[in-house]
């Protein structure tokens, strides 16, 4: 069997006493989307920084295609980055920017006029290859910053955060650029960010980090749906997680007693077991169903075509519900009413705690 | 336009006039075909650039003073260049000790860091020599040289460096292929600013230069023997090279800063 194109193994990283990577465990494939996401401070950036080269791994391996990588200095890597800052050399136009790795590879000027046009054309910026790149709008910038990395073709390719000074619009543009691109090259792309929308948009595989640990790697769907821990199950999207102790389990659905009542899940637990029961907002429905709770509307949150209810529950916990504008047109829900929730026991998800 | 605004306004037309105005009348003067610098003026004349100019000593200490220059604007700039990339990129132990060390010699008088150079060349057997002006001159720019090039330096995108070695430039080739090119208008602007310090500087090269004299020396040579308007001519000749210097050393600053404003 081959291995996968990037593989850490029990890599740490320490800075003096700070502890910013610890037991991360990581296979990416090749062609892979990935995306590593979590908030500020997680060690996602120095996650990608030890990818390369830019940070050596205090413990544990980073190998890269096979090779051992932790003492191959940055520049002997061919694992090119996006920056945040984008990072483009100011005092360069826009084609010698791009033409900058080539340089460093003893590429004669000739060809390398040849590959970074062929770039700059392939990213629609051929016309401005001569302008000085501090006169670039921000979307030129990040389609000169995307050749400057992929002109030496690589078979990996690190963005760390790159859309994150974008406006709404040129973010949901540059996402569809960034897909194609990935197929089209069939590369593996690490990608950090701290947004869910870009991660889950474009990821195949979502890497969850939490104070310097991986909390959770999975498909979109199964970290959306499907949270290992509290935190993952808090950080991505809207959940409602309402704490209790199992109290009976049969046939895959355990019944779990709560502060707000006792709810039934699908899932296995033992009878006693520390659990949560977490349903995500755009789940839960106005009405009684077969798990019903009541609750206390306190404020909504309208943003488009779609409405955030977030209501008070018994025991003061907070409760999310999504649902259509035009659905909760219909309901007559004011501040300061309480109604009956509910959701399908499908669709619950039961979370196992360690006891911490 | 308030009160104060005026008294500013007058306040500083005093402060340009009592730094221009002796300039002024010694170029003035130094068309002036009268000995003495009476007025009304007595007529047009070229005849003191000529004498100057057909002097062989003003040409040897034209020389030594341009060299002198040359070299000790070139090696402080590079000291400079050295130490405000060390400051920027590495911290260690004694880092501030090292720099109020570097930054010290602006803040010497002029009088004592003169005495204890000729005192220390004529130990080491090196006074009266163009070299002796060459060091002298160089310990005082560089840190000049140091600030402008770190001023530069503080503008740069951390990122900038990091991004050379990801694209496969080592530490050498980041150096020449991004640290210096963005450091160039800096560069040129110490290269200008430091020339014209030592170009001019007079108390350090009069002690240290022996009879390797420079420009200013010689002034304060002819001026201790005789009244002579030659001063005149010599002065406004020394007054335009350091000027040219010192304004493109400032426009090479300020249309960069500019630039990266907008």
């Amino acid at each position: 069997m081959t291995e996968p194109l990037v593989v850490l193994e029990g890599v740490e990283k320490h800075f003096d006493n700070f502890v910013a990577v610890q037991k991360a465990n990581l296979t990416i494939g090749s062609g892979e989307f990935i995306a590593i996401m979590g908030p500020s401070g997680c060690g996602k950036t120095t996650t990608l920084r030890m990818l390369a080269g830019l940070d050596a791994p205090t413990k544990g391996e980073v190998r890269i295609a096979g090779k051992v990588m932790n003492d191959v200095p940055a520049h002997a890597r061919d694992t090119p980055m996006v920056w945040q800052s984008l990072a483009l050399f100011p005092f360069l136009n826009a084609r010698e920017n791009v033409e900058f790795g080539l340089k460093m590879r003893g590429i004669n000027p000739a060809e390398r006029r040849t590959r970074a046009m062929n770039w700059l054309e392939r990213m629609e910026i051929a016309e401005f290859a001569e302008r000085n790149v501090e006169t670039l709008s921000g979307g030129q910038r990040q389609r000169v910053a995307l050749a400057r990395a992929l002109v030496t073709e690589p078979k990996l390719l690190l963005l760390d955060e790159p859309l994150s000074a974008l406006d709404a619009h040129l973010v949901i543009r540059m996402q569809s650029v960034l897909t194609r691109l990935q197929r089209e090259l069939g590369i593996t792309f690490v990608y950090v960010t701290h947004s869910q929308s870009e991660a889950f948009a474009m990821a195949d595989r979502v890497v969850i980090m939490s104070k310097g640990e991986i909390a959770q790697i999975g498909t979109p769907r199964e970290v959306y749906r499907a949270p290992k821990t509290r935190f993952v199950a808090e950080f991505v999207g809207r959940n409602n997680i309402l704490p209790g102790t199992v109290t009976a389990h049969a046939r895959g659905t355990a019944t779990v007693e709560t502060d707000q009542g006792t709810f039934k899940v699908k899932g296995d637990a033992a009878v006693g077991q520390t659990a949560s029961v977490v349903v995500a907002a755009d789940m839960v429905q106005i009405g009684k169903g077969e798990n019903t709770i009541k609750a206390t509307v306190i404020s909504e949150e309208f943003v488009g075509s779609m409405v955030t209810v977030f209501l008070e529950a018994p025991g003061g916990a907070e409760l999310k519900i999504q649902l259509q504008e035009r659905a909760l047109a219909d309901l007559d829900i004011k501040t300061g009413k309480t109604v009956s929730l509910s959701w399908a026991t499908k669709d619950g998800h039961l979370l196992l705690e360690e006891a911490t | 336009m308030t009160r104060l605004d005026l008294f500013l306004r007058v306040y500083l037309a005093l402060i340009v006039g009592f730094i221009f105005l002796p300039i002024f009348v010694s170029l003035l003067f130094s068309f002036n075909s009268a000995r003495f610098p009476t007025l009304p003026m007595s007529g047009f004349t070229t005849i003191w650039y000529e004498t100057i100019f057909a002097d062989p000593d003003f040409w040897r200490s034209a020389k030594n003073s341009l060299i002198v220059s040359a070299c000790s604007a070139v090696i402080a700039t590079f000291l400079g260049f050295c130490t405000a990339y060390t400051d920027y990129r590495y911290s260690f132990r004694g880092k501030s000790l090292f720099l109020a060390i570097i930054l010290l010699p602006p803040t010497i008088p002029l009088i004592i860091i003169a005495l204890a150079m000729l005192a220390w060349f004529s130990r080491v057997g090196m006074s009266g020599q163009v070299i002796s002006i060459i060091v002298a001159h160089t310990v005082l720019t560089a840190p000049f040289a140091m600030a402008i090039i770190r001023l530069r330096l503080s503008q740069i995108d951390e990122s900038l460096e990091a991004a050379a070695w990801n694209l496969g430039g080592n530490e050498w080739r980041t150096m020449r292929e991004v640290i210096i090119p963005f450091c160039k208008p800096a560069i040129l602007s110490s290269l200008f600013l430091t020339a014209a310090v030592s170009f001019d500087e007079f108390t350090v090269s009069w002690f240290v230069s022996g009879l390797n004299k420079t420009l200013p020396v010689h002034v304060l040579e002819i001026v201790q023997g005789t009244i002579d308007p030659q001063v005149n001519a010599i002065g406004t000749f020394v007054f335009a090279i350091s000027i040219t210097l010192v304004v493109t050393s400032q426009a090479l600053i300020f249309f960069r800063l500019q630039r990266s404003a907008s």
